[in-house]
């Protein structure tokens, strides 16, 4: 039966509503029950008579209640269910066979589709109907199953990351068969080639039905450079609304981890299919991008992968000789900087300082002789594909570098001396260039009218010379020449980077040259006649859902297919490595166009979502009960025994609130812990989760406070131990951290309030507590802790405690400073490096300020460790010895709490002859 | 077998309580300290009272040569005349005092055996008999006489409501009826009238539970006794409150008439109480009886 949207499993249960109002007569006559008490005062109250009887008949609200309750166990129980499935129609007979097209752009949806066709494979499996499945990417002939050995097969249909091609299709409608079956088409919304074909094979067979999701598929297309920003272009496949959506860029950080590295919103206008924006990365995170992804949207073709061809230039420039100051524009080096800032990265500095960088290319601008050891580590970074570009000069031309044999770092010999052209002394006039070779990089730039060449270093005729010539003057000297070594190569201009020799630098050819031999420009694009007999290894392939996998096994593909060949099985979308760089195969290439299927009116089309049966006769038997639930307060209540009633419900309502209030009384008792140690002196020490030597450190410095005491002004209420992650530390003027190995790191907040709290004041006194055994060259066990410890605090240089810092002296007079363990060096802020010893003074003027941080080892906790008796909890030394030890423990720590109470103070008698002599004595 | 075996649990479990009741009330009676009584006047005793000169009769043995050695003249030392009394104890064992209104409140019915206990153990430290009302437990001296006290402290009545036994009581002795005296109050009347009749003085004490003093019942009720023998049925418990009270403030008035009828002395204790409070109130009233 079913009224309105709402269906009754069992509907002649709610025949039972008529007894309603029965029931309302027969409650209404029933007073509340009594409750029997044990009192032994009843004897008193024998022959008591009640003034006026209690209600005996039950209110009509109760009564309401109480029929509401019993009417919503009635229609419970015979089980409503909303939206019920209408299953008249859909239930046909015969064989049905399920078509996915299981690309890339069906990844999206796939939860729903698959839970779809759970549920279809599930009511063909009750219509004992056999099921065939069909997946487009990978036709095969259908073979007609049982639904629910399907269904066992559901979770590992996985979508491709590639589409079906034409190919795909055809075959797919040549293996269909002659059975004629009913058909469930899964379609990915995209328009394809051989759609039609195979939709007409499949209805001659039997009825059609397509499954397609409403909602239009977004791609991102592969980001390109331009002018040094990035450009991301995002596609969806039918116009539609404006929306805007976000394209999130991963790579590594630089230890290695993936991390999201940027954000970049696109906005699609409305009616527009395509939406590009700019992204602004430095160089270095650029060169860290793996790939980029339209965020939420979990397919491939929503991943594009990077591969070098986004990558800045690493440019190593090195001149012969950098003295001459002030004369810019003579700089060997000037014009080159000119020309490659605006698209590469420039490193400066001593060759074997830049070579472990690995520079893409390194710049010799007039360098003649190298080192031995630089000669061998520039031949093995060359050798392994660096490209080294040198210019000559008159160092050059001046050395006997390259004169008798070929240099291993020149393209040819050289003859000595050079040569000048067109100058006062000598004939003819300056050189033009001739224009390049087919063969040549340069093939093709225009040569312009003005770029002449008045001196250069001449190439000695040898074999070999005609090939290595890739530029030469219109006389036929040969102007640049190269020679390949290993994988990189070495370029050499016979003229000077500057302006000296040729007016070569100057011109805008200089540029497009460096551009052609990729000094800076990015690499570009394979062309198809560079890959052509190239083998290609996948690295890493997508999966349908934008994943990267490892490649594994697959097998390597040659260069040419990559660029002509679509994706598909044996051409799978990722990461491929070739002979020297690396190639990302995306989805979506920058001309792929993406189209929405049109079915034609015959066929029905369906969307993924079927509004789903909801019982609801859960929710009204739930409903009945919390009515009854109110009906027993509201009975109690009326016979007037809530008030016991109330505890249980107060203990109720505080159990419920109990999480949230959790949480108030901790924020409530961090607020009382900072407001007791803001309105006394209270010493801390950092909880390091070692119960035992929390306990050591909380004893000690309740012997320290007893001790300050005692003996000083400074009364200190009892130590606290704070929790660096949830206390406020600013309220406390020393924290004792004792290091252990094994204790926490610290969250990255807690360093924020750590710095804070050092830089506002605050000091932290740190104990490795092993004696410094190992001296601070760390390598006792607390010692390597301290220093992963103290890495991101905010410290400054330190140095050991010199004889006449301020903690010698703010209460007693010290020169040692130990605890349980008497290990010299104890290390504080370093003094400024302008402090001087005056003449007559007996200690410099040292610090302003309160030192930070002070570090040691001694175990000065364990030495001031005392009970509530006073009495010493750890041995310390031997005999009066020790007890002398403990004494001058104490006495440090009188001198650390004064140091950080009263800053300088002790300092200040540097000052008395200043102002003695201001008094005019 | 099949019944000693409950019966020894039984046991067990009641022996496993009478140390702890014997350990409470010592502990309790630890609180008040005290010696011997004197009687305040010379006689068999152990404390010194005075000395005298010596007179005609007095043995030589009595000289107390020290003394005598000061002076001119003799004198003898006298002691203190201590003697005990009969001290006899009624515990109302009725069903009605095992009451408690709340879990954190004592028994009536335990209450009134700890002090009554700890009130014997003072009173057997004092060198007084004590015993309780009945047969059983005549008043005897000594510490044996205090675990035969715990052990009959410990039996429970059938009755719902107790009457106090009269029986075993030495004339001219002492007295103690701990109750809550809700119950009938003839048998009250009758025993206190037989008490003054031959010469016992005592002490009325009623332990109430808080609340049968507050009466916090709402609503429709069957209130019962403790046994179940009586029930009464109210429909509304509030409105029954002030009458309650009045009743009690009544029960409460008779038994100080009767008190100060009869000489005895009439206290009355909350369980919500200490403990102490009582047995300190209960020790006043006996040692203020000596003193008189």
């Amino acid at each position: 039966m079913i009224i309105g949207p709402i269906g009754f499993t069992v509907p002649w249960l709610l025949v039972a509503l008529a007894a309603l109002p029965i029931l309302w007569v027969i409650l209404r006559a029933v007073p509340p029950a009594p409750i029997r008490r044990r009192f032994p005062g009843v004897a008193l109250l024998l022959g008591l008579r009640d003034d006026d009887s209690v209600t005996d008949r039950t209110p009509w609200w109760l009564l309401l209640l109480r029929m509401l309750a019993v009417a919503a166990v009635i229609i419970g129980l015979a089980g409503p269910v909303l939206n019920p499935r209408d299953e008249g129609d859909t239930v046909r007979t015969g064989p049905m066979l399920i078509v996915l097209d299981a690309s890339w752009s069906s990844a999206r949806d796939w939860p729903s589709k698959s839970a779809l066709l759970d549920t279809m494979l599930a009511e063909a499996g009750r219509a004992s109907r056999p099921v065939a499945v069909l997946r487009l990417t990978a036709p095969e002939p259908p073979v007609f199953q049982s639904a629910e050995s399907w269904r066992s097969r559901l979770s590992g249909l996985a979508p491709s990351a590639w589409a079906p091609g034409p190919g795909d299709m055809a075959q797919a409608a040549a293996v269909l068969g002659d059975t004629s079956f009913e058909t469930r088409w899964f379609s990915d919304g995209l328009a394809r080639e051989g759609r039609d074909r195979l939709l007409q094979a499949l209805e001659s067979r039997g009825p059609v039905t397509v499954h397609e999701s409403a909602v239009p598929v977004l791609a991102l297309t592969p980001a390109t450079v331009e002018d040094g920003t990035l450009q991301v272009t995002a596609r969806r496949v039918s116009p539609g609304p404006a929306r805007e959506i976000s394209v999130e860029a991963h790579g590594r950080d630089p230890s290695g981890v993936p991390r999201l590295l940027a954000t970049l919103p696109l906005n699609f206008e409305a009616g527009a299919t395509q939406a590009t924006g700019a992204l602004t990365l430095p160089a270095e995170l650029r060169a860290r991008l793996t790939r980029f992804e339209i965020a939420g949207q979990s397919h491939a073709g929503a991943v594009t992968l990077t591969d070098d061809s986004l990558k800045r230039r690493e440019v190593a420039l090195i001149a012969g000789r950098e003295d001459r100051e002030g004369l810019e524009l003579l700089s060997p080096l000037h014009y080159l900087e000119q020309a490659l800032e605006p698209s590469a990265d420039i490193l400066d500095g001593a060759l074997m300082d830049v070579l472990p960088a690995n520079p893409d290319v390194i710049v010799l601008a007039d360098v003649a002789t190298l080192s031995g050891a630089e000669q061998a580590a520039l031949l093995e970074w060359t050798e392994q594909g660096g490209m080294l570009l040198r210019f000559a000069g008159p160092r050059l031309a001046a050395s006997d570098v390259a004169r008798s044999e070929e240099a291993p770092l020149l393209p040819v010999r050289l003859r000595a001396g050079g040569r000048s052209v067109g100058g006062a002394m000598s004939w003819g006039e300056p050189k033009a260039l001739a224009p390049f070779a087919e063969s040549s990089p340069f093939f093709g730039l225009p040569i312009p009218d003005d770029v002449t060449v008045s001196a250069q270093v001449m190439a000695q005729p040898d074999p070999t010379l005609a090939d290595r010539v890739i530029a030469q003057l219109s006389d036929g000297t040969p102007l640049v020449t190269r020679k390949r070594i290993g994988t990189g190569q070495v370029v050499l201009f016979h003229v000077t980077a500057n302006a000296e020799w040729s007016s070569l630098p100057l011109s805008g050819l200089f540029v497009q040259m460096l551009e052609r031999l990729a000094v800076s420009s990015a690499v570009a694009l394979p062309d198809l006649a560079e890959l052509q007999g190239t083998t290609w290894q996948p690295v890493q392939v997508l999966d349908g859902f934008g994943t990267l996998r490892e490649a594994g096994t697959l097998p390597g593909v040659d260069g040419e297919r990559l660029i002509s060949d679509m994706i598909g099985a044996d051409l799978q979308p990722g990461l491929y490595e070739g002979p020297d760089r690396r190639f990302a195969l995306n989805v979506i290439a920058p001309d792929t166009e993406l189209a929405p299927t049109t079915w034609p009116a015959r066929v029905p089309v369906t969307g993924l979502e079927r509004p789903p049966e909801a019982p609801l006769g859960g929710w009204l038997l739930a409903g009945a009960l919390l009515l009854l639930m109110a009906d027993v307060i509201a009975s109690l209540a009326l016979s007037g025994r809530l008030a016991p009633a109330r505890a249980a419900i107060t203990g109720i309502v505080a159990a419920t609130l109990l999480i949230p209030g959790g949480a108030e009384a901790q924020t409530q008792s961090d607020r009382d812990k900072a407001l007791l140690a803001a309105s006394e002196v209270v010493l801390a020490h950092v909880l390091t989760g070692d119960p035992q030597l929390d306990e050591m450190a909380r004893s000690g410095l309740m012997g320290l406070g007893e001790t300050l005491f005692f003996r000083t002004s400074v009364e200190p209420a009892a130590p606290v131990g704070v929790d660096l992650e949830m206390d406020e530390l600013a309220v406390y003027p020393l924290l004792y951290w004792p290091v252990t190995p094994d204790q926490p790191i610290p969250s990255a907040e807690a360093y924020v309030k750590l710095n804070d709290y050092l830089r506002t004041g605050g000091m932290i006194l740190f104990d490795t507590r092993d004696a410094n055994v190992a001296g601070f060259g760390a390598s006792s066990p607390n010692g390597r802790k301290l220093q992963r410890l103290a890495a991101p605090l905010d410290i400054p240089p330190i140095e050991p405690i010199p004889d006449d810092h301020v903690l010698t002296r703010t209460f007693y007079l010290l020169q040692d400073f130990p605890g349980r363990h008497s290990g010299r060096p104890v290390w504080v802020e370093a003094a400024p490096p302008d402090a001087e010893q005056v003449e007559g003074m007996p200690f410099r003027n040292l610090n302003d300020n309160v030192t930070p941080v002070v570090i040691g080892g001694n175990d000065w906790a364990a030495a001031w460790a005392m009970d509530s008796r006073g009495n010493p909890l750890y041995p310390v030394g031997r005999g009066f010895s020790g007890e002398r030890q403990r004494e001058l423990a104490y006495r440090f720590g009188v001198n650390l709490v004064m140091h950080v109470l009263t800053g300088n103070y002790k300092s200040d008698q540097v000052h008395v002859p200043a102002l003695l002599d201001r008094l005019g004595q | 077998m099949t019944l000693s075996a409950p019966l020894r649990a039984r046991s067990e479990s009641e022996a496993s309580r009478f140390p702890a009741l014997l350990a409470r009330a010592e502990q309790l009676a630890g609180t008040v300290l005290l010696g011997e009584h004197g009687r305040r006047r010379a006689g068999m005793g152990d404390d010194f009272w005075q000395y005298r000169p010596v007179q005609a009769g007095d043995e030589l043995r009595h000289i107390d040569w020290r003394r005598s050695a000061r002076s001119d003249t003799q004198f003898i030392r006298q002691r203190e005349w201590q003697i005990a009394q009969s001290v006899t104890i009624w515990v109302d064992q009725a069903a009605s005092m095992r009451f408690a209104s709340g879990d954190d409140l004592p028994e009536k019915a335990d209450r009134a055996r700890l002090v009554a206990l700890a009130i014997s153990i003072l009173l057997n430290r004092a060198g007084e008999r004590v015993g309780l009302s009945g047969d059983e437990v005549p008043p005897r001296r000594g510490e044996a006489q205090i675990s035969r006290v715990a052990e009959a402290l410990l039996r429970e009545g059938e009755a719902d409501y107790g009457a106090p036994q009269t029986e075993g009581m030495a004339a001219h002795g002492r007295a103690l009826f701990l109750s809550d005296f809700l119950g009938d109050i003839a048998p009250v009347r009758e025993a206190l009238t037989a008490a003054a009749d031959r010469g016992v003085q005592g002490v009325l004490f009623q332990v109430l539970d808080p609340a049968e003093e507050s009466f916090p019942y709402r609503g429709r009720t069957i209130f019962e006794s403790v046994g179940g023998t009586l029930a009464h049925e109210t429909l509304k418990a509030s409105e029954l409150r002030d009458k309650y009270l009045a009743r009690l403030a009544a029960r409460k008035d008779e038994l100080r008439t009767l008190c100060s009828k009869t000489g005895w002395q009439y206290g009355l204790h909350h369980t919500s109480d200490s403990a102490q409070s009582a047995l300190l109130w209960l020790y006043n009233a006996f040692d203020g009886g000596h003193g008189r």
